[in-house]
């Protein structure tokens, strides 16, 4: 019996049992303030709905937070209850197998309890579908008393003078600041999870050598000096902003104020599709096009730097991934970054600056170089920050293209590997999370979040105070 | 008369000065010029070869054949249970493997052979023939026609992609004779042409192969002489090379360096020259779903899990990011927590994609134990991701409706809750979704964040709820690409073109909106 309760679907009831719970409450308060103004011609401070609301508030509310945490904390709950009754046997197991077991048993009790020859399992598969079924059975249980506890609460306040449109107004504010506060609790959140794990690494690796040694060798070996994941972000940056900065900032210079108004319509929104376009897709093209490009010039110049006589070895090392065609491919997808704000800005500086410069004489590309680019010039450094910040970010394109091999080589057409590589390297296919091995992939990320955070927030800053100045 | 006295402006010296700056002036419009087409042309590079490599994914090549689907090959013990006759895809295998094979009566029987003829067809490709049987037992005993894919290996071959090959013809001068051990010889034949060839490509480590074909037989380049050419059949008849001209194709790869043996080769192309091998619309790429032989994989689980993804990320994301606008442009006190929130909004939209899933990977996977690989998962972690896209947008979308809309509601008695929803909300709302479509846009595309939450498993089951395992299309392009085959580039870059195909159909609902809801107060 327990164990067909640890079948039900409870995804599904849950969501049934909350609209229920809504739809009634709303219908017992209103219905209550109706009968009021049936019987006896009072004058009602709000209108019935708002009756109806504030019922089904109060019926909302404790359910919701006990559907909330049912569905947050259910599965560690009888995974911990479980694994407290396992035999001895079991604490052998280290703790990654014991919970891939659990999952497996978890698995099994889905499709409906475990047939097969495994006793072992088959008996704590069906213990698992007892426990959970309790819990199952208990939190409805919960939920449905809190519910009628809450609306009978909220049944009795209504009265012609109860100000339920104030409460309900209220609530919603609540509801609505709620919603705006998950901005704070996501960054909490990151920040958070991302210290947590990173002190645990930092308890095994000492601070110093992960971010001064030089040798990474997280996959194999306690090898974790990031320098050389350091210098392949840094340097696959620097390639893609030699592409974007020029490029992006000639495009928003022509746009704003050499283009026609249709030129510009019809350009702008085709430059930043650039920024639109999946990451992924990217990372395919410079993988099958671009990569093999440079490997090719990357040979041609190494036989002709042999024939002319400069040198007896190759000279590049023309790997089939290399930091160029990421960083090439990376300049492309940043350039709508560095063109738009920085179109922005110059689109900020005043007109009566130009039309002085104009009227000096200046020709047009006078007034841009010599007033309007130093006007604007705090807005363009911005628009190259945050360009730069979405650059050391990007990770597809150089999980793709840019290789794996942590080294400090300054040859492009070498293969580098960033801090974004080897995250996803370090946490995709079997991850345990205690080893330093995954902990490095926190620390690193606590890096990357640090430094793309400076960035930002600087930028930020400067294109505020620059807004300030014009405005 | 006498010129108009020079002034220090018409001077030779200021005149040259003023073309220079002229010509200055030019050059910098050009450079300006150059940039902008630079990054146009990136764009159109992009998209142009990433759709060319995708049209070698439009179609392929499908065996196409009647068998009788005899019992004692698919059933043996003659009464089975749906189940085993799905897992007996070696039994029909078997069937359809032997139906082609009997084409080939010449071929021989020694092992090495059949081996080399199993590798035309991958062995699970007659896994939806095994279900359609298990579904119709009443099929059992009868002849169906079935279409199977051939191996990728052919397919390339049969498209001309790898190995690279080059058609020629041969003059009706030449005349034929029967030569010793199944071999034919050619009389004067006009073959300049495949002369130049094999001296342009030179002496590699082997030797090309050159074919020729005509009706179902083919038959392979033995000895070029002077004047005769001799050709070793390996599939049909001296006979069915008589009275038709004779069409060739050489290999330019030696056979030791390529997947696909000249045997295959002969054999694909006899097949298809009696069209028994077909080129199809390549449906099935979006019928199936994910597998290890590139002929067999679709994206059809992809598509479900993203859309699954998409559909919790909306869920959660849309209202609450419009909530969210409402609260800070319409309710928030100026004080210290707003302006935090505000700063904090700012700075999440700049958070590199990874670190959302890292806070996936340890606050959901590991502190709240959600499902591993789940779309619920990755739809929260997207979510969260473009919720700050959410809200920028819905800000902007309530900014622009007039304070006058506020003004009057409150003047006739509404509460300020009721001058939001009744009358701002209605009129930003337009706008609000058209940033809330291209936060989604932004979510589907997403990769590296789905990555750390496990939705890079192999997924072979179409998911059918949020908690199921599943995958998504970015993630499926990324898995495929990693693939070593030839055969997944075509494949990958179809894929591509699918997920951009939703990225434009979803910028155009947002051009749509905004065409038919803009309004200028």
């Amino acid at each position: 019996m327990v164990q067909q309760l640890g079948q039900l679907p409870m995804g599904w009831l849950l969501t049934a049992l909350l609209v229920f719970v809504v739809t009634t409450g709303f219908s017992v308060g209103r219905i209550r303030a109706e009968r009021y103004l049936v019987s006896g011609g009072h004058k009602f401070h709000s209108r019935g709905n708002y009756h109806g609301y504030y019922v089904a508030m109060w019926g909302l509310l404790p359910t919701l937070l006990i559907a909330a945490v049912y569905v947050l904390f259910s599965q560690t709950a009888v995974f911990g209850l479980l694994n407290s009754e396992l035999p001895e046997g079991f604490h052998t197991l280290s703790k990654a197998e014991l919970q891939s077991y659990l999952e497996a048993v978890a698995g099994a009790a889905k499709t409906g309890g475990y047939a097969g020859a495994d006793r072992i399992f088959a008996t704590v598969t069906s213990r698992f579908l007892e426990l959970s079924g309790s819990l199952k059975a208990a939190t409805l249980a919960a939920m449905i008393l809190s519910a009628i506890g809450g609306i009978a609460y909220a049944r009795r306040k209504v009265a012609p003078d109860f100000r339920a449109r104030l409460k309900v107004e209220r609530g919603a504010e609540a509801f609505l600041f709620l919603c705006a506060a998950i901005a704070i609790a996501t960054t909490v959140g990151i920040v958070a999870s991302l210290l947590y794990e990173s002190l645990r690494f930092f308890a095994q690796v000492p601070v110093t050598d992960f971010l001064f040694g030089t040798r990474w060798n997280a996959q194999t070996s306690a090898e974790f000096g990031a320098l050389p994941l350091f210098f392949g972000t840094f340097m696959i940056a620097l390639i893609a902003m030699f592409v974007a900065a020029p490029i992006g900032l000639f495009a928003a210079i022509y746009l704003s104020e050499y283009a026609s108004v249709r030129t510009r319509r019809y350009m702008k929104p085709l430059l930043e599709m650039l920024a639109g376009i999946p990451t992924v897709v990217y990372g395919f093209f410079a993988l099958l096009v671009i990569a093999p490009g440079v490997r090719a010039a990357a040979l041609g110049i190494n036989s002709l730097l042999i024939n002319i006589g400069v040198t007896s070895e190759p000279f590049l090392a023309a790997q089939p991934t290399s930091a160029l065609a990421a960083g090439l491919v990376m300049g492309v997808m940043v350039i709508p970054f560095v063109s738009s704000l920085s179109d922005d800005v110059i689109n900020a500086v005043p007109q009566t600056l130009r039309d002085a410069a104009f009227a000096m004489g200046a020709t047009k590309s006078e007034t841009i170089k010599q007033i309007i680019l130093p006007a604007a010039l705090p807005g363009i450094v911005a628009s190259m920050l945050l360009a730069v910040s979405r650059a050391i970010g990007e990770t597809m394109i150089v999980v793709m293209a840019a290789g794996q091999r942590a080294r400090i080589s300054f040859d492009p057409s070498t293969d580098l590997t960033t801090i974004t590589v080897q995250i996803v390297a370090l946490l995709t296919g079997e991850t345990q999370f205690d080893s330093p091995k995954t902990l490095s992939a926190f620390a690193l990320g606590l890096v990357l979040f640090l430094v793309t955070l400076g960035f930002n927030l600087i930028a930020l800053r400067v294109v505020q105070r620059y807004r300030e100045k014009y405005e | 008369m006498s010129n108009p006295p020079e002034t220090s402006l018409q001077s030779e010296k200021a005149l040259k000065r003023l073309r220079r700056r002229r010509a200055a002036d030019m050059r910098f419009r050009m450079y300006g010029l150059a940039a902008l087409g630079f990054a146009l042309f990136s764009l159109v590079f992009l998209i142009t070869a990433i759709a060319w490599k995708a049209s070698g994914a439009v179609t392929y090549h499908v065996v196409k054949t009647d068998i009788v689907l005899t019992p004692e090959r698919i059933a043996p013990d003659g009464n089975a249970s749906p189940e085993e006759i799905t897992r007996n895809i070696e039994g029909f295998y078997t069937l359809v493997r032997d139906d082609l094979f009997a084409r080939f009566p010449n071929a021989g029987d020694s092992l090495a052979v059949r081996q080399d003829f199993s590798a035309l067809v991958d062995r699970l490709a007659v896994l939806p023939l095994a279900r359609r049987v298990a579904r119709h037992p009443s099929l059992i005993g009868q002849t169906v026609t079935v279409e199977v894919p051939v191996s990728d290996d052919v397919d390339l071959f049969l498209k001309r992609s790898s190995p690279r090959s080059v058609p020629f013809r041969i003059g009706t001068g030449a005349q034929l004779s029967s030569g010793q051990d199944d071999s034919m010889v050619l009389t004067q034949p006009d073959l300049a042409s495949v002369r130049a060839t094999l001296t342009a490509l030179g002496e590699q480590d082997g030797v090309p192969s050159v074919f020729v074909t005509s009706k179902g037989a083919v038959a392979r380049l033995s000895d070029l002489g002077d004047q005769t050419a001799t050709f070793e059949l390996l599939a049909g008849d001296v006979a069915d090379f008589e009275g038709t001209p004779l069409k060739g194709l050489i290999v330019t790869v030696p056979e030791s360096r390529r997947t696909i043996s000249d045997l295959q080769i002969a054999w694909a192309l006899a097949l298809r020259s009696e069209g028994v091998i077909r080129r199809v619309p390549h449906t099935s790429l979006l019928t199936r779903t994910d597998s290890t032989y590139p002929e067999l994989a679709g994206s059809l689980a992809a598509i479900v899990g993203s859309l699954l993804t998409m559909l919790v990320t909306g869920m959660v994301a849309i209202p609450m990011g419009i909530f969210a606008a409402i609260f800070l442009e319409e309710f928030a006190p100026k004080n210290r927590l707003t302006q935090l929130i505000e700063v904090n909004i700012n700075n999440l939209a700049a958070v590199p994609s990874i670190v959302f899933g890292l806070l996936g990977a340890t606050l959901l996977l590991g502190t709240f134990g959600l499902p591993r690989s789940a779309p619920l998962v990755g739809g929260l972690v997207l979510a969260l991701l473009i919720l700050p896209v959410v809200i920028i947008a819905a800000r902007a979308a309530l900014r622009a409706v007039p304070p006058s809309i506020r003004s009057g509601a409150l003047a006739v008695g509404a509460s300020r809750m009721q001058a939001v929803f009744h009358h701002v909300l209605p009129l930003a709302f337009p706008g609000m979704l058209t940033g809330a479509i291209l936060g989604m846009a932004r979510a589907l595309g997403e990769t590296a964040p789905l990555l750390l939450i496990g939705m890079v498993a192999f997924v072979a089951e179409v998911p059918s709820s949020t908690t199921d395992e599943a995958t998504a299309l970015p993630v499926l392009i990324y898995s495929w690409a990693s693939n070593a085959e030839r055969a997944w580039e075509p494949m990958t870059a179809a894929v591509i073109v699918i997920l951009l195909a939703l990225l434009v159909i979803m910028n155009v609902i947002v051009v749509m909106l905004r065409r038919k809801f803009e309004r200028r107060w």
